[in-house]
């Protein structure tokens, strides 16, 4: 044997033995068990083939955006207030579809001024621009505005991961989803009951204390008409629980004050407990800063009311008997224990800076998933050995020699999963068994091409020559072409699709050396032991 | 062995026959699509909600039917899967609502509906999670673990849901069943909260229409993509024209590809268009390895026209195309027959692909080089279609 064929071979073994520590690691036995412990280990299942939940949300960035703008719209009121600017009228007309649009009606001409002033000085982010006949639009600048909507996804996705983390789920996906626009995608492997997660992950969990101006009234109207027909400006109507034993069962509305005294920033701790009469209940404590807002408040409030509003729902009204200063608990006997931990948790994990709404579900039972490896698995058995008797009796010895390079291809396929910690998918394990089919294309466009380099007259060791350099040029741009679809499924696809175009490029790309070079090396061995002129087994 | 030695086969002579054969499959395909089956977009890409059930026995669609439609439930579609002895069904609701609840509701009415002999308070053994049983456990406390039982009770849970799911295939027939999988009194507390049902839920889909949309956008850039980098890529190496010959030979598979999957009213879901991705892929591999014999025959044999170039192209590479397509076709064949149900229409759409693809490398994408240096010799034009770029 020549010292470059031993080279290219010892190189040959180097890649086999990298390629299999890839797959299996250093395994802790060499039994079936162990093996495939090792393997599971370093190739993730996909979720169609371990079960668990696959889910799509969609944040609503423009709640984001309309708390921001109520903000400012209580900041320009204010400031037009102080600086004395006089207006007839400042709305939100559309805070569904343009959040960021506040509108200014009837300034005067000569306070123009003034109320660019204010806006450049107090609202960075935000520009004003005149329209017709004294009215101006103040709105957020185009790069304020996107980078908001961002940020609001950002948050989201760190909330959820929190509330995730603490729920025990074990390699959970949370990212953005770049097919739509302000989408996260959440995978939750083994998780086939998402209903609870879906409620955890969903709670925006903003929480706030307010003083309550009036109620509990039996419906809108009714607060209405006590009030006259109009609210008050500063207050705002929520649903709440009626108190126990009040006339009105169940559902009940609160005038309470749109602003709050603390809110969900202000926390710094939520755990469950009991309240005084020994029903489960949550109790919460304040950061410094927020406990002295807490304390004012409470102080300035003796003998009020005072509500603890979560969601947009109020949960408890209770009587200001004294100042309080960090503490705080949310009863009302309406929750059993897990639901008190669970809030808790969310209260821990922080408010959602905007709601979120499920646009796509998917949960895979554990069952379908052992029953699709199971499918799979014995699909790719039966065409691999399919593939491999054909080779044999079609081209006898050569055949040996793609048989082998096929099996360094899977085995270098798999190697590659394992060290990309690549995820096998159900369409994945199929990739393997194209990959196959595919793979074996070289090696026959090769054998045949040394086939007719024979029958031309030609020597052995010049036809294997010659088959080789003319297959090559085709064997890659078949191999691109592939790829690019490969490619162009990986960037669109997600999860399982995904997996399949993984399997399908490592596979492909691993073909160009095993059926190309490896091959190549096993021919040129036989060669060098063969007598000149003896003939080549194809 | 050899399965052709030196064909000689006149393949371009029965172009006309090629041609009728394929305006044929894809006329019929597109007259379905349009007027008879319309385009089966599966939940993926249409919204809605799609369960699969597995039954303990087998099931009776009418009984299943009847169910379905006393719960108030519209629009949706029974299908058996795989072989009868599976006891599998396919139930798809085609919900077109946006509002989350209602997506979430045809998932929880499917559910109620098949549990025809729910007790009152008792939750079915084979649709609980494992979270419901330790919930249950916990409060029951039959092993009097008293307040340290969370360890417990979680491992006993998951020991059920383990034996059902992994070991009995989703569906327990009685709670008995699960005597020697958990401690003797949890089976017996179990008995108190929960009953047995006819089947176990497998798998959910629940698709909103904003994501089909989306989906349906998605997949008809990738495949344009995906031929629009054909194009480019042959143009470069070949020439134009041999781009525009290999990419009408492949949208010629993928509109018949689909068109069977209309005739037979198969779904198209997101596996699917992967599969044609693939084809599209593949079909150009043996396009490709037709043109690149073209491009070699035409630098050897400088005086032959153009068509006996191309028919001899064909039949040299003819072994090679019978067999890689011969051998993709067993792996491909192996896995509609062996790999279940989940990749049904997956391989339905390369088993067809596969054949379509080859058929069409020969029959297309060959023709139409000699088509067009025909109407380049009848406008006058330089009689050559010799790619500058040949090495």
């Amino acid at each position: 044997m020549n010292k470059n064929l031993t080279w290219k071979l010892a190189l040959i073994v180097g890649i086999l033995l990298a390629f299999l520590l890839g797959i299996f690691g250093i395994p802790k036995s060499f039994s079936k068990q162990g093996l495939l412990a090792s393997m599971t280990d370093r190739i993730h299942l996909g979720l169609d083939l371990r079960g668990g939940t696959h889910l799509i949300l969609q944040v609503q960035v423009n709640d984001a955006v309309n708390v921001d703008s109520d903000n400012a719209l209580e900041t320009l009121k204010e400031q037009l207030r102080t600086k004395k600017i006089n207006y007839a009228e400042i709305t939100k007309p559309d805070p569904k579809s343009n959040p960021d649009r506040i509108v200014l009606k009837g300034v005067p001409p000569e306070s123009r001024s003034d109320l660019l002033t204010i806006v450049q000085e107090r609202l960075p982010e935000y520009e004003a621009t005149p329209g017709p006949e004294n009215t101006w639009v103040v709105s957020m600048k185009p790069q304020m505005l996107a980078d908001l909507k961002n940020k609001a996804v950002t948050q989201a996705i760190e909330t959820i991961r929190n509330r995730i983390d603490q729920l025990g789920v074990s390699e959970p996906v949370i990212q953005e989803h770049g097919l739509g626009e302000y989408q996260i995608l959440v995978q939750l492997p083994g998780i086939d009951d998402p209903a609870r997660v879906k409620d955890i992950m969903q709670s925006t969990a903003m929480l706030e204390i307010k003083q309550v101006l009036g109620g509990p009234y039996p419906s809108e109207q009714a607060a209405l008409q006590d009030k006259g027909g109009v609210l008050p400006p500063d207050a705002i109507l929520l649903p709440g629980h009626a108190a126990p034993g009040a006339e009105t069962e169940g559902q009940a509305w609160y005038l309470v004050s749109r602003v709050s005294a603390v809110s969900g920033k202000d926390l710094r701790d939520a755990q469950p407990s009991r309240d005084q009469n020994g029903q489960p209940s949550v109790s919460f404590t304040l950061t410094g800063e927020g406990g002295q807002r807490f304390y004012n408040f409470t102080s300035a409030h003796i003998n009020d009311s005072l509500g603890v509003v979560l969601d947009n729902k109020v949960q408890e009204v209770a009587n200001i008997k004294d100042s309080i200063r960090d503490r705080g608990e949310i009863s009302g006997g309406r929750m059993n224990e897990q639901q008190t931990k669970d809030l808790s948790m969310i209260l821990r994990s922080g408010a959602l800076p905007a709601g979120v709404k499920y646009l796509e579900e998917r949960t895979a039972g554990p069952s379908l998933g052992a029953d699709s490896i199971r499918a799979g698995v014995r699909a790719a058995v039966i065409g691999m050995v399919a593939v491999l008797v054909f080779m044999l009796l079609y081209y006898r010895g050569a055949g040996i020699n793609a048989d082998v390079a096929l099996i360094l291809n899977l085995i270098i396929l798999l190697g590659f999963m394992g060290y990309f910690g690549a995820v096998l998918t159900l369409p994945g394990i199929a990739g393997v068994i194209l990959t196959v089919g595919m793979g074996v294309d070289s090696n026959v466009l090769i054998f045949e091409r040394i086939r007719e380099e024979l029958r031309n007259g030609k020597t052995p060791p010049s036809a294997v020559d010659q088959g080789f350099s003319h297959a090559w040029i085709t064997i890659v741009d078949t191999h691109v072409t592939t790829i690019v679809s490969a490619a162009i499924l990986f960037i669109f696809g997600t999860g399982p699709v995904r997996g399949f175009a993984t399997t399908l490029t490592f596979g492909l790309l691993a073909n160009l050396f095993t059926a190309v070079f490896v091959s190549r090396v096993i021919f040129d061995w036989i060669l060098t032991r063969k007598q000149r002129g003896e003939a080549l087994s194809i | 062995m050899e399965f052709f030695r030196n064909p000689n086969i006149d393949f371009l002579g029965k172009k006309w026959y090629f041609l009728a054969f394929s305006l044929v499959f894809s006329v019929a395909g597109v007259l379905s699509m349009l007027f008879w089956h319309g385009v089966p977009w599966g939940v993926d890409f249409r919204g809605g909600t799609l369960v699969y059930v597995k039954f303990s026995h087998t099931p009776d669609e009418n009984a299943i039917r009847s169910e379905l439609d006393r719960a108030g439930l519209r629009n949706f579609k029974l299908q058996r899967l795989g072989a009868l002895s599976n006891n599998e069904e396919l139930i798809d609701l085609d919900v077109r609502e946006t509002s989350e609840q209602a997506l979430d509701q045809g998932k929880l009415k499917i559910i109620q509906a098949l549990e025809t002999h729910a007790p009152a308070g008792k939750a079915d053994l084979n649709n609980a999670s494992s979270f419901t049983f330790k919930n249950f456990l916990m409060e029951k406390d039959p092993l009097h673990l008293g307040t340290d039982a969370d360890q417990k009770y979680t491992a006993q849970a998951q020991a059920i849901v383990n034996f059902r799911d992994k070991v009995q295939g989703g569906v327990l027939g009685s709670i008995d069943q699960l005597k020697g999988v958990v401690e003797p009194a949890v089976v017996a507390a179990l008995s108190d909260g929960f009953f047995v049902s006819d089947f176990g839920v497998r798998d959910v889909a629940i698709v909103g229409p904003q994501v089909g949309g989306q989906l349906r956008k998605q997949a008809f850039l990738a495949t344009v993509y995906s031929l629009a980098g054909m194009l480019v890529y042959l143009g470069f190496r070949f020439e134009w024209i041999y781009g525009i010959a290999a990419v009408v030979t492949v949208f010629h598979d993928t509109l018949i590809t689909v068109g069977a999957f209309s005739l037979t009213k198969t779904d198209i879901s997101l596996t699917v268009i992967a599969a044609i991705l693939t084809l599209i892929g593949y079909s150009n591999n043996d396009t490709i390895v037709v043109f690149d014999r073209i491009r070699e025959n035409i630098k050897l044999m400088r005086r032959e026209k153009l068509s006996d170039i191309v028919n001899r192209s064909i039949n040299q590479t003819l072994s090679r195309t019978i067999l890689t397509a011969g051998l993709t076709f067993l792996t491909v064949l192996a896995l509609y027959l062996f790999g279940g149900e989940v990749l049904h229409g997956f391989s339905l759409a390369l088993v067809i692909g596969i054949l379509i693809g080859t058929y069409s490398s020969i029959a297309i994408a060959a023709p139409i080089l000699v088509a067009y240096q025909d109407w380049r010799l009848g406008r006058g034009k330089r009689a050559v279609a010799v790619p500058s770029k040949a090495k």
